[in-house]
């Protein structure tokens, strides 16, 4: 009872510190807020104005159809070009796609003869390299199987296969964009918050005033958990509702107060992961480089930007160790796809697993770093 | 008063004002400061003192007034820059202009390039300066491992080397123990000796000190309350101590209720006394120094126990391993009978600490602050309300009960401390140097309430001090140097024991006892003084100058490599993110996990499944029994694609009938998702002219047309060589940039910013010299990387690598130059990380092309991906890397890096200021 009393009492006094701060509050401001915006806004559709040129050496009525056929958003307006400009466009990266249209192409076609569309791709750009390949095929294919029939009939199959993109049916990499980059701001805000406040209140000896008083180790430092974690809950909330959901007009589909709940689990975690970061930094330019090396593998590791199935496995399973990977999951899983508790339990089993023992290995530090404290 | 005074002064101050926020400094101020003389500030802490020292030298920025240094306006920038070198400003803290990690010769050879001394010269200078101190013998050792006289030594020295006309000292021996605060005086008598033309200003709150100087002013809530000689203002006062004149100078306000501390004989009749605390043998080591050696102690309950000793010389240890917040390494100390033990929250109850270092929680009022120590010490909540009244009371904190303790006075502030150390009613109240800094009055009321915490509750108060005065007051004290008790006893017997007449000559006499064997006394070593300034070079004042531009550079390279584990982090961590980031990302989907609900089970479904299993792009789950099943599948991220085949799918075949197969993609990840689709569709294809070619006889061509695609650059489409160029120009962002951004606001931090305000280095130089060892340790950083690339993911470079090298140098510039504009913009180190994170990884990572080209972005990201120079180098790194390009292809990308360098650096210079404001 005593030491609830405590964990609380010191708690509120770390969100009235963080509170007087002003320079850090609108950086936290920035990151909930404009940082969402801009990149969720800003990230291209999966084919988004690809810069595509055409070099025409046919000059016909085909060869027009399917220049006419690419068109915003998927594709810039082409470009139309001489074969001798092909190549210094792709060095200097001007366009992803470069189609040649063979002289006399839609006489052999009609001829029966196959000709040959010649497609470059820039597969340094891997992204746009592997869906826009597909999406040109497509689109060449359709303009010709349409200019064809109107000529002579064409032997068809009946079997049809019918695609259906569940949960994100427009593919809106907003819908996308948004929510994962709040979980990269949830994820760095609470590791500094607790991490470099930890330095620097070692740095300037308040952390020794408290360590004079009948407070253990446990209970300053389930105090910084608590209201760090709070805090981090709370601004994190406002921004799914307020910039997300308002502006940014993300439907989201499961429970909000299950994805609260997730989140929560994961500060725990995400909070004792930073004191721990805290206590093997020994100052703060330590702590910042530190900081990078952990949390980049973090954002860009687990799944959040790159689908973790074509990671290797050795890099899958050791991300699987770490929460990041785990809340992704669940909050793809429940604003996404509508999960509920029954799907997801054992994702919420796994982050307190985890929490617990970042818990208490940074316990464990904290206590050692103190005891060495002069 | 002296005729002297009236030749032409060497500071005149007119009418000077300065404002911190609401506060008033220094409250419009005028004062002539007489040439060629040894002139004494006094008063206590935040009066003004060292906001005047800083006006004049101008290290801080006028607000309004006017002041005239060495003959001309200190406001007008050519004029500081003239007379810059003639001034020698050693500021206030121990050592905190010093670089703590750079050794004595070091730390005097940088000030000595800073003022442009050439080699032998400095060589000749510092070896006379270090054997004129004494320091000859700690020539190698790091200046934050001296102690506290011998740092203030060094920094004398750092502010000699140039041959200063005025010499500006603000509290050099505040802090240092009285065996090296005489030495310390007598250097300077010394200095004047040969150096009659030099001025010297001092600060001090030590009363006796000031008796010595030639002349004084007597300052008081930004204002001066007296001027001139000390026997002129005893004479004034009509008081005999210069501490009494003082007390008698202030305002009558403040005078109010003082009388001379009357201290009560101690009870020690009533029976045998009890003890309080008891030390055995304890004994603190870190790693190879010993901090305390063997120190016993047995203090008796109610007794004022006073400890003396020199910063660093074991007080604070010792005072923390009986406060139970260390265990000793040797022995044991008891508490009322009882062992110590660290985890034990009882023995906390009993003890009170105020400790030098902490004073309050500055957020939190002053009842705020009484209320959440009353908590955490667990006193029933109804006490609560009446025990803060009744501290209020006693303490004399009633009219501030609501305000932040920043805006109270330090005396008020000290009281505060004290009601907090002292809410939940210890048996034994320990202090740290508690009344440093406060003014005479404010002491002797703060120890009216310890004497009667003593005499009246029988609290035993265990005491560190500087003041000798103070001292006095104690029923017993402990003289301490290097970790051990020199002598303990009653004040007047150690006095008597020495054969001195005051404790301080007493205390002297000891340190010299325990110090003489090792440390050869300044006052016997004949090594004489460097004599006159004409000897030695001019110092330039030109606008820029390489010389010192290196020697920044010279000591921020010492400083990084003094730090190996940083340097370790900067170079294999960036090793690590390039392994990870190579392996990690890439954008072949594969290994997609899917699963069917068949719903015809002929040969036909099975081969349509099988086709689609056997390609490496998806991986078959146990098949689908119901729609039911299908959504939770779906729902839970295990199936990335469910297919539906419909009943009867063979037989429609057949009968040529026309057949839908149904394909759910999850579309939570829209990139996955459409390479999903791209994969089926293609597969189904493929299925059907298989089919079409087996079910008909006549032939079927397997197209109208063939589109050839030829995948330039990266003929596998593999992510790895497209990836691992890529992440250069990312890691050469966030690395430089978050080791140069720490940079500054530390030293803003740290306070040796100070130097860039009162040496001639200029804006420019500070910064660029800053840049260039961070510069040089990213192209380290560049050039692992690249051998990274092509030795360990086999990823060939194959076009000019010698324009990849200037496009990296270029580009490190940059970064490093965004870092240290980060630095010059932010105030505290947490919020430069937290800054310098998003703004670099953010632009790097998601707006410079690497994974969607910036001709593909919109809005606010297209324009940061337009401008944010990364986008250029990742155009030449992979133009270099994958396309086999070279200067001819790519120099137009140069440019904007080059201009980007340019903007950061002209910024920064713009943005930092030469003096503090």
């Amino acid at each position: 009872m005593l030491t609830l009393l405590n964990i609380f009492h010191l708690g509120i006094k770390e969100i009235r510190s963080l509170g007087r701060d002003t320079l850090m509050l609108i950086i936290i401001g920035f990151s909930f807020s404009g940082q969402i915006y801009i990149v969720a806004s800003g990230l291209p559709q999966s084919l988004n104005k690809a810069p595509i040129a055409i070099v025409d050496e046919d000059n016909s009525p085909l060869s027009v159809r399917i220049i006419n056929a690419f068109y915003l958003p998927h594709f810039m307006t082409p470009v139309i070009i001489d074969q001798y400009a092909a190549d210094p466009g792709m060095d200097a990266g001007l366009y992803t796609f470069v189609l040649d249209i063979p002289p006399n192409f839609q006489r052999d076609l009609l001829a029966g003869r196959q000709p040959t569309i010649q497609l470059n791709v820039d597969a340094t750009r891997i992204a746009q390299a592997f869906i826009g390949n597909s999406y040109v095929q497509t689109i060449v294919n359709g303009e010709v199987s349409t200019f064809v029939q109107g000529h002579r009939a064409l032997v068809t199959l009946p079997v049809e296969l019918e695609t259906r993109v569940q949960f994100n049916p427009n593919q809106s990499a907003i819908w996308f964009g948004s929510v994962m980059e709040l979980v990269n701001s949830i994820t760095a805000l609470s590791i500094i918050l607790t991490g470099a406040a930890l330095i620097r209140e070692r740095e300037h000896g308040t952390i020794e005033h408290l360590l004079v008083m009948p407070l253990t180790p446990f209970e300053i430092m389930l105090a910084k958990v608590w209201s760090m974690g709070l805090v981090v809950i709370v601004i994190s909330t406002a921004s799914l509702i307020i910039v997300v959901q308002g502006l940014l007009e993300v439907p989201l589909q499961g429970s909000l107060a299950l994805f609260v709940a997730s989140m929560a689990l994961y500060l725990f975690t995400s909070t004792s992961l930073g004191i721990l970061l805290g206590t093997v930094a020994r100052s703060m330019p330590q702590f910042g480089l530190l900081l990078l090396v952990i949390l980049l593998p973090l954002e860009m590791l687990s799944g959040g930007m790159t689908p973790r199935e074509s990671m290797p496995e050795l890099v899958q399973n050791i991300m699987l160790a770490t929460p990041t990977t785990h809340f992704i999951s669940l909050a793809q899983a429940i604003l996404y796809r509508g999960a509920g508790i029954s799907i997801v339990w054992s994702q919420f089993l796994s982050l307190f697993v985890i929490g617990s023992v970042f818990f208490v290995l940074a316990l464990t530090r904290f206590r050692k770093t103190i005891s060495s404290m002069t | 008063m002296n005729t002297d005074t009236l030749a032409a002064p060497v500071i005149r101050v007119q009418g000077v004002s300065l404002r911190y926020g609401d506060t008033l400094a220094l409250d419009n101020l005028s004062l002539d400061i007489p040439a060629n003389r040894m002139v004494g500030l006094i008063g206590p802490d935040g009066v003004g003192k060292s906001s005047l020292m800083s006006l004049m030298t101008g290290a801080r920025k006028l607000q309004n007034g006017k002041i005239n240094v060495l003959g001309g306006d200190i406001a007008d920038a050519a004029h500081r820059r003239a007379v810059c070198p003639r001034i020698a400003y050693m500021p206030q803290g121990l050592g905190k202009n010093l670089y703590l990690t750079l050794s004595v010769f070091e730390n005097i050879d940088f000030f000595g390039r800073l003022f442009g001394h050439k080699q032998a010269e400095r060589q000749q200078r510092i070896t006379e300066l270090l054997a004129s101190t004494g320091l000859t013998a700690f020539h190698d050792r790091p200046a934050g491992k001296l102690s506290g006289g011998m740092k203030q030594k060094l920094a004398l020295c750092c502010a000699l080397i140039h041959d200063p006309d005025l010499l500006v000292l603000d509290e050099p021996t505040t802090g240092v123990d009285p065996l090296s605060r005489a030495q310390f005086w007598e250097l300077i008598a010394r200095l004047r000796t040969r150096r009659t033309g030099m001025s010297v200003l001092v600060s001090t709150a030590y009363m006796d000190e000031a008796e010595r100087f030639d002349w004084l002013v007597a300052m008081d809530e930004g204002r001066i309350l007296a001027t001139g000689t000390a026997a002129e203002l005893r004479a004034q006062t009509k008081t005999d101590s210069l501490e009494a004149a003082f007390i008698r100078l202030l305002p009558n306000e403040k005078r109010e209720g003082h009388k001379a501390i009357v201290i009560p004989p101690r009870d020690t009749h009533s029976g045998t006394a009890e003890i309080a605390i008891e030390a055995d043998g304890l004994t603190m080591r870190f790693d190879d120094f010993v901090a305390v050696d063997n120190v016993s102690l047995r203090i008796e309950r109610g007794e004022i126990f006073g400890f003396l000793g020199s910063n660093g010389c074991g007080k604070s240890t010792t005072m923390k391993m009986l406060t139970g917040l260390l265990s000793p390494s040797e022995g044991e100390a008891r508490l009322f009978g009882q062992t110590i033990d660290v985890n034990d929250m009882a023995t906390r109850k009993r003890v009170g600490y105020m400790s030098q270092a902490f004073s309050l929680y500055s957020e939190l009022t002053v009842r705020q602050n009484l209320e959440l120590h009353a908590r955490l010490f667990h006193l029933p909540a109804a006490d609560i309300p009446a025990r803060i009244a009744e501290m209020g009371q006693r303490f004399m904190l009633d009219s501030a009960m609501n305000s932040l303790p920043d805006a109270l006075p330090l005396g008020i502030r000290q009281r505060l401390s004290l009601a907090v150390a002292v809410i939940h009613r210890p048996d034994l109240l320990i202090l740290d140097e508690p009344t440093s800094g406060v003014d005479p009055v404010a002491r002797d009321r703060f120890w009216e309430l310890i004497i009667d915490l003593s005499r009246r509750d029988q609290v035993t108060i265990f005491i560190s001090t500087h003041f000798m005065n103070e001292a006095e007051r104690c029923d017993r004290i402990s003289l301490m140097h290097a970790g051990k008790i020199l002598a303990s006893d009653t004040p007047t017997k150690l006095v008597e024991r020495s054969g001195h007449t005051t404790l301080e000559q007493a205390f002297i006499a000891y340190l010299q006892d325990a110090v003489g064997i090792d440390e050869p006394s300044v006052s016997e070593s004949e090594i004489p003084l460097p004599t006159t300034a004409d000897q030695y070079t001019a110092p330039t004042d030109s606008r820029f100058s390489l010389l010192r531009l290196f020697s920044i550079s010279r000591r921020e390279a010492i400083e990084l490599r003094r730090d190996p584990i940083r340097t370790l982090i900067a170079l294999f961590g960036t090793l690590f993110l390039m392994l990870t980031f190579g392996y990690g990302i890439t954008m072949d989907v594969e290994n997609l996990r899917f699963a069917v609900l068949d719903r015809d089970q002929t040969t036909l479904s099975n081969n349509y499944i099988l086709d689609l299993g056997g390609s490496r792009y998806f991986i078959a789950q146990p098949p689908i029994t119901d729609y039911e099943q299908l959504d939770r599948r779906m729902r839970s991220g295990e199936l990335s694609l469910a297919l539906e085949i419909p009943p009867n799918f063979a037989r429609d075949l057949q009968r040529g009938n026309s057949v839908k197969i149904g394909a759910w993609i999850d579309g939570a990840m829209p990139t996955r998702a459409e390479n999903i689709r791209g994969y089926v569709q293609a597969m189904h294809q493929t299925w059907l002219l298989e089919q079409a070619r087996r079910h008909t006889t006549k032939p079927i061509p397997a197209s109208l047309m063939n589109i050839e695609t030829r995948f330039r650059y990266n003929p596998d489409v593999k992510s790895l060589p497209a990836m691992v160029p890529s992440v250069i120009p990312i890691l050469l962002m966030l690395v430089p940039a978050m080791l140069s951004a720490l940079s500054v606001v530390r030293e803003k931090e740290l306070g040796s910013i100070l130097n860039l305000y009162v040496t001639p280095v200029t804006k420019l130089e500070f910064l660029v010299g800053k840049q260039l060892p961070y510069i040089a340790m990213g192209m380290v950083n560049f050039f692992l990387l690249c051998a990274m690339a092509v030795w360990v993911f086999g990823v060939p470079h194959k076009g000019d690598f010698l324009l990849l090298t200037v496009a990296a140098l270029l580009y490190v510039a940059f970064s490093t130059g965004f870092g240290l504009l980060i630095s010059v913009f932010t105030r505290s180190q947490i919020a430069a990380i937290f800054a310098t994170f998003i703004a670099t990884f953010i632009p790097s990572n998601r707006f410079s092309g690497m994974i969607d080209p910036v001709s593909s972005l919109e809005g606010g990201a297209r324009l940061i991906g337009d401008i944010f120079p990364g986008t250029h180098f990742l155009t030449i790194c992979r133009g270099t890397f994958s396309k086999a390009l070279g200067f001819a292809d790519l120099s137009q990308y140069l440019l904007p890096l080059a201009l980007s360098i340019l903007i950061v650096v002209g910024l920064s210079v713009s943005l930092l200021n030469k003096q503090e404001r």
